[in-house]
């Protein structure tokens, strides 16, 4: 059967995509415990669960990269064995993985028409003339040339979708697509899902915003512990108003834990209201709450980058953080967060400009320190690359733990390890940080995202931090954990520390942050007090700084 | 300078530098997928041993060539399972096929020519009337063996295949992403082994040019690092066979030098007109060439679903 | 690039908390319960046994085979070799020998793996330590003590194998150039300049000598010998490096970081570890190991250097060191192994009238049957079925695939 018929078979009542008892196991954890669902034509399956949950696997196995322990994979009616990705393509599922699945160094249309192509030569043309029909369904805009690792991550991630669309007559599988979108770009996603939707596609969607789960879903299914808890059908999603549900699904995800979180839900609920964006002026909200800030102790004047190919550098930013201060930026993904985040933690010297740092009660100027002093000075940094540079995935979660602190004392004396204080301190963190892992000594790297960034939290903000840049803390983090992120730096800010926090979901500055700077192509545009009006006043400055 | 130097210089150089062609371009194609294939030089020895038999059994050049390109295609195969199919590690496997091919050619080398050293005729060229007798440019356009132009052609193949088709896309995308390459539905492991074993094909083709048209005969460890030599012209190549053509050139024309500057009585040590190119090629990486261009994921193997 | 990205983790004691959570160790208590710590060890054990003698079994009968083809006893052969290698009190003398330099060479190929540097020039490093000390030796005993001689030849070549590491690693740590090709080139480079020096600035230019050479030195002022044997001091320095080596990598802050370095090279860098230095204190520590290397075995066992000789240790000891998984103790044991192959393999060759390779062969056969066994082993760890029958059911669903 091929996938256009696949997709057509509307009337003959099986279901497009039939999951029975699905079971994989991973070395100490059981990541998919027979699991059961069904995704319908037309329809959009939010597939919601807390990190490690199992999503990510049962995608994986749908797509044909994970071959499942035990279960029976049903594609129109039929069984399939689906024992590779490319047979996943051929039956029209299309896949968006959770990372990046662009091959850098190659253009755009060359990255789409990557094993799609048969003859001797590239067929450049027939691409091109795809690529515009997709395009346009979409609604983007996209230049087939240029070189996929040079576009922005919102732009790539567009990309993917139109990849997976190119083969994915049938279905489209997205796994967190909106962690690295805007919310406008969600909104344009959404509308992108109901487009593709009315031809009869059948939608997996992941996230981990409840708001986007009952915005766009048309079924909901719930994951804990890698098993289905819960499901919430068509009927009851449009009959039921979102409060209601959300508090219905942090319970279901949740369950009797949900209640440790209820103390802290009308921050969430207030969270997910501002997010919506034709509610005006909500930014207000939370956000607002008054600072005790005290005097600056970190100072940008004039800090400039050069442009490369790839970054648009900075161009002389100035910036005041006072002590206790929480100092939100914001802006669309690549404008310079991350060479501002890098340039702050002593990763990437500066071109010009200076960069102080108040010790010991003066100013002393840190531009041309390295990483390691900053980082002894109190000058911490959460990188957003959470696998690929914060932790070395190889090495034990003991080890990542002390990772900045190698040859420290008490772990290390007279530069010899002492094994038993790394592993008491390791098992106190992980109970303090509620880190979900085999043990102290399992690899770092086969834990979930959500507990990677638990133990990152943990080791940045250990031992005397004074100032500490968070750069995306809660990006595909669940619910539960990015409110703990978040309340830990809400409270190590009332202990005095200060935060810089890049995010781009602008709800969570207004929710943390005093004042937020937003940044444009290097520049900052403008620094704006939270209150009411802050989230228009910050939109209009990045819709401002766009049209420069 | 001469006529005939000038011809013997040219002729050498060309002579030297097909050989490190043929297996750099091996290298290169399996580096693009990428795969490290540090047995390359194992793969030319054992190309130089089969081709010789060949040769010798058949009486024909052309059947001999095959023989070698087989024979550097079998030795490829131990690193297609290993390291392809199985993700051992490379650079062992590697060197552990170096190290095999050395002993098993010696000891069938020794069992069957110890005493004989039997010597093949010289590789058939060109002869074509006017053309092969204008001077210098007539012997060496158009009077080399068969093979050069083969190679010549097979360098230029390989750039269009690496741009312009669907297998050339294949090959770059797995060598700089093989988990993108298998999500869209390519199949990583068959790329990766086609690549590595048209490294070893033309690596035995490469080997075998040295046994049936450089010397005439097989001896023992004759490639003499020339495997190496290939891979480091591959890794200096930028992905680009036309620059490792040059780079081959550059250093064949140094090894012609040698020997041409000694038949003419001027004695200048091997050892410095052979290190020459590589002085350079250092000299000119640390004042330009301020990085290299290797596939990220080369010399990694791909499991697919890893964490 | 990053070597040891794929490298499994290495044979570390209970206590260690830098451990694979695959292999074993209380992570996977609940996969094998009931183990206590002493049985473990002893697993631990009899599996590394079985994983070098089943592959050397293996190796020897392929090499067997091709005895028996070449109309030899393989019977004889091996035994000649053991009887060579180990039983014979020379042969014994022979094989520890020529450990030395293989122990130094491997100290630093763990350094540098480790730190995820693919030091492949060894053989230049080696050599031009030998060339130099060669050249020197014979001369400097002369106007002073042994001992003064000895510390400084050691010196020399240690350093000399540094320094000849020096463009490769600013290379790497500034332009990030791959190092394959850097110290590549320059161990061509160094072979011929070691050539080179022995032709023209250290020749023994009294007649009668064939093919040039070094002056040789005397046997008196090499270095010592142990115990009334044959077997020289170099020996215990190799040991002593190796083990150095194996503490320094599992115990110290610097070990630490050198594996970080190799494990992840972005982590390193945002953990502050100052990457350029510790690439470039790899390197040169890497090529001290390599070029003392070649000055223990011209001050040890040679005397000389002929412009010819390259016994080319380097890329031997690149798979054994690997297989070793960079553990100081295997990496003993291993280079002993391959000392009795080379040195019994050498004999028995001659013996046989085969040419002297063939004992690289059975060194091959070894090393490829041992990747191949490593292999096996750590799919059975992770618990997965073998290949034979992962095959099995592919075959098995591809018919399921064709009846659709
Ligand atoms: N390749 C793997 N090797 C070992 N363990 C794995 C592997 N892939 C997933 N796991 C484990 O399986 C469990 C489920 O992981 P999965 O990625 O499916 O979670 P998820 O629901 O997608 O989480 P997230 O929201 O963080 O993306 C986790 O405990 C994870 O550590
Ligand atoms: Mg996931």
């Amino acid at each position: 059967m091929d996938a256009e018929a696949i997709r057509s078979e509307r009337d003959s009542g099986t279901p497009l995509i039939e999951l029975i008892g699905i079971t994989k196991r991973f070395p100490g954890v059981l990541a998919n415990d027979d699991i059961t669902l069904t995704v319908e034509r037309g329809e959009v399956h939010c597939l919601l669960g807390e990190n490690g949950a199992g999503k990510s696997t049962l995608i994986s196995i749908l797509s044909g990269m994970t071959v499942p322990d035990a279960g029976i994979i049903r594609i129109g009616g039929t069984e399939t064995s689906m024992n590779s990705p490319r047979h996943a393509l051929d039956l029209g599922i299309g896949t968006v993985y959770q990372h990046a699945t662009l091959v850098p160094t190659l253009t755009v249309l060359e990255n789409l028409i990557l094993g799609n192509t048969t003859g001797v030569r590239l067929n450049e043309a027939e691409g091109l003339r795809r690529l515009d029909e997709l395009a346009s369904i979409l609604g983007a805009d996209v230049d087939p040339h240029a070189v996929a690792g040079n576009l922005a991550l919102d732009e790539q991630q567009v990309i993917e979708i139109i990849k997976a669309l190119w083969k994915g007559k049938a279905a489209l599988i997205l796994d967190e697509p909106t962690s690295m979108l805007t919310p406008a770009g969600v909104g344009e996603l959404a509308s992108m899902l109901q487009r593709l939707k009315g031809t009869g596609l059948g939608i997996v969607f992941i996230t981990h915003m409840l708001h986007e789960a009952i915005e766009m879903g048309d079924r909901v299914t719930v994951l804990r512990q890698g098993r289905v808890v819960g499901t919430i059908a068509p009927a009851e999603l449009r009959s039921t108003d979102s409060e209601r549900l959300r508090d219905r699904i942090v319970e279901i995800m949740f369950g009797e834990e949900a209640n440790e979180l209820s103390d802290v839900a009308e921050l969430h609920v207030e969270a997910f209201e501002s997010i919506s964006q034709d509610e005006p002026d909500s930014g207000g909200g939370p956000g607002g709450q008054v600072q005790s800030v005290g005097e600056p102790i970190l100072k940008l004047e004039r800090v400039s980058l050069e442009p490369s190919q790839s970054s648009h550098g900075l161009h002389e930013v100035d910036l005041t953080i006072a002590e206790g201060e929480i100092l939100g930026v914001a802006g669309v993904g690549g404008n310079g967060q991350k060479e501002l985040a890098e340039v702050l933690a002593g990763q990437r010297p500066i071109d010009s400009g200076s960069i102080s740092l108040r010790y010991n009660g003066a100013f002393i100027q840190i531009g041309r320190l390295g990483v390691h002093s900053r980082h002894e000075m109190g000058l911490r940094y959460l990188s957003d690359d959470r696998r690929g540079e914060a932790v070395v995935g190889t090495m034990s979660v003991a080890i990542n733990l002390v990772l900045k602190r190698i040859g420290k004392p008490p772990f290390w004396k007279r530069q010899i390890i002492q094994h038993a204080e790394v592993w008491q301190h390791a098992e106190a963190t992980i109970k303090e940080f509620d880190i979900r892992t085999p043990g102290p000594d399992t690899n770092i790297g086969k834990l979930s995202g959500g507990n990677i960034q638990k133990a990152i939290l943990a080791r940045e903000t250990a031992s005397d931090p004074r100032i500490v840049v968070y750069n995306k803390p809660t990006h595909g983090l669940d619910i539960r954990t990015s409110l703990a992120v978040r309340e830990r730096i809400r409270q190590m800010a009332a202990d005095g520390v200060s935060a810089v926090v890049i995010s781009n979901h602008l709800e969570e500055l207004l929710d943390l942050c005093g004042r937020i700077a937003v940044v444009s192509k290097g520049r900052i545009v403008g620094i704006v007090e939270n209150g009411p009006n802050a989230e228009r006043r910050i939109g209009d400055l990045m819709v401002g700084a766009f049209a420069l | 300078m001469s006529e005939a130097l000038i011809t013997a210089l040219l002729v050498g150089a060309i002579a030297a530098a097909v050989p490190l062609m043929l297996a750099g371009l091996g290298e290169l194609i399996s580096e693009r997928a990428g795969v490290l294939n540090v047995g390359l030089e194992g793969m030319m020895l054992m190309g130089a041993y089969g081709g010789f038999v060949v040769a010798l059994a058949t009486g024909s050049t052309w059947m001999g060539f095959i023989g070698g390109a087989v024979a550097g295609g079998l030795v490829s195969l131990v690193m297609v399972v290993l390291c392809v199919r199985w993700g051992l590690d490379q650079i062992v496997v590697g060197i552990g096929i170096l190290l095999g091919v050395e002993g098993l050619t010696s000891l069938l080398h020794a069992a069957q020519f110890a005493n004989t050293y039997p010597r093949l005729g010289k590789a058939a060229a060109p002869s074509i009337p006017w053309l092969s007798d204008i001077p210098v440019v007539g012997r060496v356009v158009f009077g080399e063996p068969y093979m050069v132009y083969v190679t010549l052609i097979a360098v230029f193949v390989a750039g269009w295949v690496l741009r312009k088709t669907p297998w050339g896309l294949a090959i770059r995308a797995t060598g700089e992403s093989p988990e993108a390459v298998d999500a869209a539905g390519v199949n990583v492991v068959l790329v990766r082994s086609l690549a590595t074993l048209s490294a070893g094909v033309l690596a035995g083709l490469g080997g075998a040019y040295l046994s049936l048209v450089s010397s005439g005969n097989f001896i023992p460890l004759m490639t003499g690092g020339r495997g190496f030599m290939a891979l480091v012209l591959a890794m200096l190549a930028r992905g680009r066979p036309i620059w490792l053509a040059l780079g081959a050139l550059l250093f064949g024309f140094a090894t012609a030098l040698t020997t041409a500057l000694q038949i003419f009585g001027i004695d200048i040590r091997p050892e410095i007109v052979n290190s020459l190119p590589f002085v350079v090629v250092l000299v000119v990486l640390t004042l330009f060439g301020r990085d290299d261009y290797l596939p990220s994921s080369l010399a990694l193997p791909y499991v697919r679903g890893e964490r | 690039m990053k070597p040891t990205d794929t490298v499994p983790p290495e044979m570390t004691d209970e206590h260690t908390v830098v451990s694979d959570g695959l292999a074993g160790g209380p992570s996977n208590a609940d996969d094998s319960p009931g183990i206590s710590l002493g049985s473990s060890r002893m697993e631990k054990i009899r599996r590394s046994m079985l994983l070098t003698i089943l592959p050397l079994v293996a190796a020897m009968v392929v090499g067997g085979l091709f005895l028996l083809a070449l109309g030899r006893d393989p019977l004889a052969f091996y035994a000649t070799m053991i009887h060579r290698a180990i039983i014979s009190p020379s042969g014994l003398q022979e094989t520890l020998i020529r450990m030395a330099p293989l122990l130094l060479i491997s100290a630093g190929l763990i350094v540098a793996f480790s730190a995820g540097i693919w030091n492949l020039g060894g053989d230049g490093q080696f050599m031009l330590g030998a060339a130099l000390v060669g050249g020197l030796a014979a001369s400097s005993a002369e106007v002073m003590p042994r001992g003064l001689m000895l510390v400084l030849m050691l010196l020399i070549a240690g350093t000399l194998g540094a320094v000849w590491t020096i463009i490769p690693a600013l290379m790497k740590a500034r332009y990030g150039i791959n190092e394959i090709i850097t110290t590549l080139m320059m161990s061509f480079i160094g072979v011929n300049l070691a050539s080179l020096l022995v032709k023209v600035m250290f020749l023994d230019d009294r007649p009668g000598i064939q093919t040039p050479r070094t002056p040789v030195l005397d046997v008196a002022d090499r270095l010592p010998t142990l115990f009334g044997t044959r077997v020289h001091s170099g020996v215990i320095i190799g040991v002593i490096a190796v083990i150095g080596v194996h503490i320094m990598m599992t115990r110290t802050s610097l070990g630490l970081r050198l594996k970080i370095l190799g494990a992840n090279v972005k982590a390193a860098h945002h953990a502050g570890l100052g990457v350029s230095k510790l690439t470039v204190a790899t390197f040169l520590l890497s090529g001290m190991f390599m070029g003392l290397a070649g000055g223990v075995e011209v001050l040890g066992v040679q005397g000389f250097v002929r412009a010819d000789w390259n016994p080319s240790f380097g890329l031997v000891a690149v798979p054994l060191v690997f297989l070793a998984r960079m553990n100081g103790w295997v990496t003993i044991a291993f280079v002993f192994l391959l000392s009795v192959l080379s040195i019994g393999g050498e004999l028995a060759t001659r013996d046989a009238g085969l040419p002297n390779q063939f004992g690289l062969l059975i060194v091959a056969l070894v090393l490829l049957f041992m990747t191949v066994a490593e292999y096996f082993e750590s799919r059975r760890l992770r618990g997965e079925r073998t290949v034979w029958a992962t095959m099995a059911d592919r075959i098995l669903s591809k018919g399921d695939a064709a009846g659709e």
